[in-house]
């Protein structure tokens, strides 16, 4: 095991926390348009932001491993 | 309603098959039961795939399966305040998770308030800790029960007085005797089977009952504008959007401190399994958004307008919204696989809240102020009693009091366990922080947090107003920003006061 580096902050962190901007700037994604498959965007835009939030997370973790 | 006999026998054969289980899974991984940690912490031996299905059936509980699209059935829009909600919590779990893993992992510590009083070495502190834990997950698992009561009634069984609270009754006792033997390794064994029930019945239903009704854009059509999406703040306020965001953030930040979370956390194998877990437990997240799409169904297919409902929907209100959804468009044998992922998912949460409300008391009560040389069988025979004795106090509740108490119990409960972030996550990183000024930034937040959701006959919001404008948000973030002011400001006057205590802690065991 590595114990000379403290895993309290990596600046790869900064993403995870960049992730909070889209998912609370409720402006941003309160419209029916643009719809997908019928899905306002309200809707299919958060559902979408799911997975790119844990394709970043993925980065993030494989990055500080 | 008439006995939906088809529902009923595939509800009960997969109820037969977990109680099996939940009692098969003392065996698993065989530890000595006699241990706190292995009873309460399943010898802290999940890997990667267990714990996300303990922390998936953990967090996605019954309650939220059945309460969140019947809050987009009632409300609309606001209720996919649960995807930005689940969204947030994942980068805090990476970031924070395997700090609180490693620290309680080196140090043996079982529960978030052993870790406080370790690193801040003030029991006082510790104990206020311990019994917002154990006060707010008590009407959780009361809720846990109302989600097992509704699809009971849908399957027809309805009963009048205390007959109608027998297959509850019955339900519990199972749930009692197999946590009792069997611990934290039951519900993570029942967990996998829950969530791939789960998992089934909610992509059939996002896949076949939009066949039936036209497709998404009928089905969104059919909403009324007023729910479709969130109303537009008007003049100076930041309404409907700073409700949304405020309450997505709190939420994300009480729930990583409920016991039950740290319970299903700390019985990681190691800080990675934590952090594997950060990326793929939003699969359910993405369940979830779907699940909530189900309450727009429900308004599509006017299942509150259909005769053979009418029943259900005065007994449950909106809660029916799913359980009439399901009756209406699956055969009954299908409906039954659905109420029984939704009954099993009741019961799975419940265990690992009363085993983790059970390993509080035990630990930060029981020995510390009652028997200080407690032997190792002594604690875990006490972890079981409590855990009956929490449980039990949730059915009484549920069974006495009108379910509107615990639903508003359970809203002052992520009140109450937000302000317990400075203590536990904040000093995570850093013992900045004075104990005495973390208990009084405690008791000021949960005061004013209590005082504030009476004012506003218990909404989840407080419109907050300053200098002529209103901020209407979350009450846990607003009195969580409160407790911090006066924490932060009474630290260096109570600094100046007395002799700070030892922190038991170092620098390198909050890493690998």
């Amino acid at each position: 095991m590595d114990n000379s580096r403290d895993p309290a902050w990596s600046w790869w962190y900064l993403l995870l926390v960049l992730q909070f901007i889209p998912a609370l700037w409720v402006p941003f994604y309160n419209s029916v348009e643009p719809t997908f498959a019928g899905i306002p965007f309200f809707y299919w835009f958060q559902l979408a932001l799911v997975f790119a939030s844990a394709a970043v997370t993925a980065v993030v973790y494989w990055a500080t491993e | 309603m008439e006995l939906n006999w088809t529902a009923l026998a595939i509800f009960i054969l997969l109820f037969g098959f977990i109680t099996w289980l939940g009692f098969a899974a003392a065996r698993w991984r065989r530890g000595d039961l006699e241990l706190l940690h292995e009873w309460g912490l399943g010898g802290r031996r999940f890997g990667t795939l267990i714990t996300w299905f303990l922390l998936g059936g953990d967090i996605y509980t019954a309650y939220t399966f059945i309460a969140v699209p019947a809050l987009a059935f009632g409300a609309g829009a606001i209720a996919f305040f649960a995807v930005p909600y689940t969204i947030i919590i994942y980068p805090l779990l990476f970031i924070v998770f395997p700090r609180l893993w490693y620290v309680c992992h080196k140090r043996g510590y079982v529960t978030a308030a052993d870790f406080v009083r370790g690193r801040f070495g003030n029991r006082w502190l510790a104990l206020a800790i311990t019994i917002t834990g154990i006060v707010a997950t008590m009407p959780y698992i009361a809720l846990q029960l109302v989600g097992l009561q509704v699809v009971i009634g849908a399957m027809g069984v309805m009963g009048e007085g205390f007959a109608a609270d027998i297959p509850l009754i019955i339900a519990f006792i199972i749930l009692a005797a197999f946590t009792y033997s069997s611990g934290l390794r039951a519900p993570a064994a029942i967990a996998i089977v829950k969530d791939l029930l789960i998992y089934v019945t909610a992509f059939a239903a996002v896949i076949i009952v939009p066949i039936e009704l036209g497709g998404f854009g009928k089905i969104f059509a059919a909403v009324p504008p007023e729910k479709l999406l969130l109303a537009v703040p008007q003049g100076q306020t930041t309404g409907a959007y700073g409700t949304y965001a405020t309450l997505a953030l709190g939420s994300a930040f009480a729930l990583l401190l409920y016991p039950h979370t740290m319970t299903a956390i700390l019985s990681a194998t190691s800080g990675h399994t934590v952090r594997r877990n950060a990326a793929l437990l939003p699969a359910y997240t993405f369940m979830l958004g779907l699940l909530a799409l189900l309450g727009f169904f429900a308004l599509a297919d006017g299942v509150d307008k259909l005769p053979e409902f009418a029943e259900g929907f005065r007994a449950f209100k909106n809660n029916f919204a799913v359980p009439a959804l399901f009756l209406h468009n699956f055969p009954s044998w299908f409906a039954g696989v659905a109420f029984a992922a939704i009954g099993i998912g009741a019961l799975v949460p419940a265990a690992i809240m009363s085993i983790a409300a059970a390993n509080l008391f035990t630990r930060n009560v029981y020995r510390e102020f009652f028997h200080a040389h407690a032997t190792d069988q002594q604690e875990s025979q006490m972890a079981k009693w409590a855990s009956l004795v929490v449980k039990f106090g949730a059915l009484v509740f549920i069974v006495f009091v009108p379910l509107q108490y615990a639903i508003q119990l359970q809203l002052l409960g992520g009140i109450w366990i937000i302000q317990t972030l400075p203590a536990v996550l904040i000093g995570l990183y850093t013992r900045w922080f004075n104990a005495w000024a973390l208990l009084i930034g405690w008791a000021v937040g949960t005061f004013a947090g209590t005082y504030m959701a009476a004012a506003v006959n218990f909404a989840a919001t407080y419109p907050l107003a300053i200098g002529g404008w209103t901020f209407p948000g979350y009450t846990a973030l607003y009195t969580l920003i409160l407790n911090l002011i006066v924490a932060i400001v009474l630290t260096p006057v109570l600094n100046a006061l007395s002799a700070s205590s030892a922190d038991q802690t170092v620098a390198a065991d909050y890493h690998a």
